[in-house]
């Protein structure tokens, strides 16, 4: 088990960067942005919280989210919690920290939303819970949003947030990849939008799997939109990556998301694609 | 002076109609969709949403730039394998919610270039010839400037194809045409009438289903394009799949 007592493993890495949201930060506190290094107080934020001078969205909990980004909505799932099908040393501990810095018992929001007038089953995946790891029972959420979406004849949005596959649930964690693909794949059969809205930092299994499965791909500014982490490829390769190489503008540009949107223009936006990015069926 | 090279001359006038103008006056709500989903988003081509007489439509058009940095970009408005392969994305995405196609061309051609070779730019022609001729949605294309080869096919292998007054479609550009069988380009003026590729002649060729008058202004010139579109399309989803799809094959077929 020496690889997990080490530092620099995966999982240590998400429970670190964890500290980087800052709506966990005290209103009199100073903060860096990590895209643009400008030092910002943290009252200078509105309820977007993204940085004044180059837009980043930093990351918040879905909670926070929910407050601007949607009219109405309704919780899905809330009971359900993650299994420790591992017996994983800790988890338990990392868990219960999870659910206090978001108010979640899982990693992922689900529910029914109103934008504007436009229904969606809406999830929301949150970076202060084991930094949005994809862990059994949020494969399970995301994967039961899906099925309602189909059963209700409603289009889904998705913001996604991940470090990636859940390390302490192990092969278990690597299966909700296949498992959500096949619920959005049955969503597109049935004809239903699928929304993502990349978020920071959208990484690994959930990169490679259903945040890049999105009729529709936005992302918001500067956020990390990646499969590998930079100190893996840089320790691969040996050579630095540019700074801004995994910026979801530089993976625009590469051709996977269809367009940036901010903070303050999602819930329009998503409310216009919801009108007019599903079916059409003419004389109607 | 024929009126073929005259013809030529007007299609590549730079006070001619451009994307920008097509967009601002036909799609005031076009929402652009960037990229390939694979590895790249060719600025040549600009696709989108945009809502048309009420109803959702997918927009898609060459585009050559405004200024010389945009231009250079753009290659001067000549697509590149990833612009195929976007405008190919989003008419998929457009088919599989039952909108409407609309393509806008004004491209001397595909750019020759070496990534452009290296990254499969007869494969991406061919795979909109193979795959955009058979999404069961209308797709409608109008020549707005150059159509120049196949380069224009790949965008205009649909439903209808309409030309303005003055623009022109060819398999090849009369220079190119007068230095290959020739040896000499400075007969281009002999080989633009030789080419047949005025909007009249293709028309009583059957290449083309229509002709768009000419307006100076360019908000009514739109509104010329928008008339035929909205026009067209109601035709168009009047038809069911299969109706569409067997019209589409037969519009080839005969040649
Ligand atoms: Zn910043």
């Amino acid at each position: 088990m020496q690889l997990f007592e080490k530092n620099n493993t995966l999982s240590g890495r998400h429970v670190k960067t964890d500290q980087s949201t800052w709506d966990q930060v005290p209103d009199d506190f100073l903060l860096r942005c990590p895209k643009c290094q400008r030092v910002i107080f943290r009252d200078q934020l509105d309820e977007y919280m993204t940085c004044p001078s180059c837009d980043y969205g930093s990351r918040i909990s879905a909670k926070k989210r929910l407050e601007w980004l949607v009219d109405d909505y309704e919780e899905w799932d809330v009971g359900i919690s993650p299994a420790d099908p591992l017996h994983f040393p800790g988890y338990e501990q990392t868990i219960a920290k999870g659910e206090k810095h978001s108010g979640l018992k899982e990693s992922v929001w689900t529910g029914i939303a109103d934008f504007g007038g436009q229904k969606a089953a809406l999830g929301i995946m949150d970076p202060t819970f084991i930094m949005g790891s994809l862990g059994q029972a949020t494969g399970e959420k995301i994967t039961r949003m899906f099925e309602r979406a189909i059963a209700g004849k409603l289009p889904v949005v998705l913001f996604t947030a991940s470090g990636g596959a859940r390390m302490q649930e192990g092969i278990f964690s690597l299966m909700q990849m296949a498992k959500v693909s096949n619920a959005v794949a049955q969503l597109k059969k049935a004809g239903l939008a699928y929304i993502v809205v990349l978020t920071d930092p959208t990484t690994g299994g959930v990169t490679a799997s259903f945040a890049s499965e999105g009729d529709y791909t936005f992302a918001e500014p500067r956020a990390m939109a990646a499969f590998a982490g930079r100190r893996v490829i840089e320790q691969t390769i040996h050579e630095k990556l540019a700074k801004d190489a995994q910026d979801a503008e530089t993976v625009m540009r590469h051709g996977f998301i269809d367009a940036i949107v901010s903070r303050q223009e999602e819930k329009a936006t998503i409310s216009w694609f919801l009108k007019n990015g599903g079916r059409y069926e003419s004389g109607n | 002076m024929n009126q073929a090279i005259e013809t030529v001359r007007a299609a590549r006038s730079s006070n001619k109609i451009t994307d920008q103008e097509i967009r601002e006056y036909l799609f005031p709500d076009f929402f652009e969709l960037h990229g390939d989903g694979a590895y790249g988003d060719d600025p040549a081509i600009v696709g989108g949403i945009a809502t048309f007489h009420g109803q959702p439509v997918t927009a898609i058009m060459t585009s050559r730039g405004k200024n010389l940095e945009e231009r250079m970009k753009k290659h001067f408005g000549q697509p590149s394998p990833s612009g195929y392969r976007k405008a190919l994305r989003l008419a998929k995405q457009s088919a599989h919610f039952g909108r409407p196609v609309l393509l806008f061309v004004d491209t001397a051609g595909a750019y020759p270039g070496k990534k452009a070779e290296r990254y499969g730019q007869g494969q991406a022609i061919a795979r909109n010839l193979l795959e955009l001729g058979q999404l069961p949605t209308p797709i409608i294309t109008v020549i707005y400037g150059e159509g120049g080869s196949g380069g224009a096919l790949a965008l205009a292998c649909g439903d209808e194809v309409f030309m303005l007054k003055y623009s022109m479609y060819s398999v090849l550009s009369p220079e190119g045409f007068a230095s290959i069988l020739w040896k000499d380009a400075g007969r281009s003026a002999e080989a633009a009438e030789l080419l047949g590729l005025t909007p009249d002649k293709l028309l009583e060729d059957g290449v083309v289903e229509g002709v768009i008058p000419f307006a100076q202004d360019k908000q009514v010139q739109c509104r010329e394009i928008d008339q035929v579109l909205s026009q067209e399309i109601k035709k168009l989803q009047a038809l069911s799949s299969e109706e569409l799809l067997a019209r589409r094959h037969e519009r080839f077929r005969k040649f």
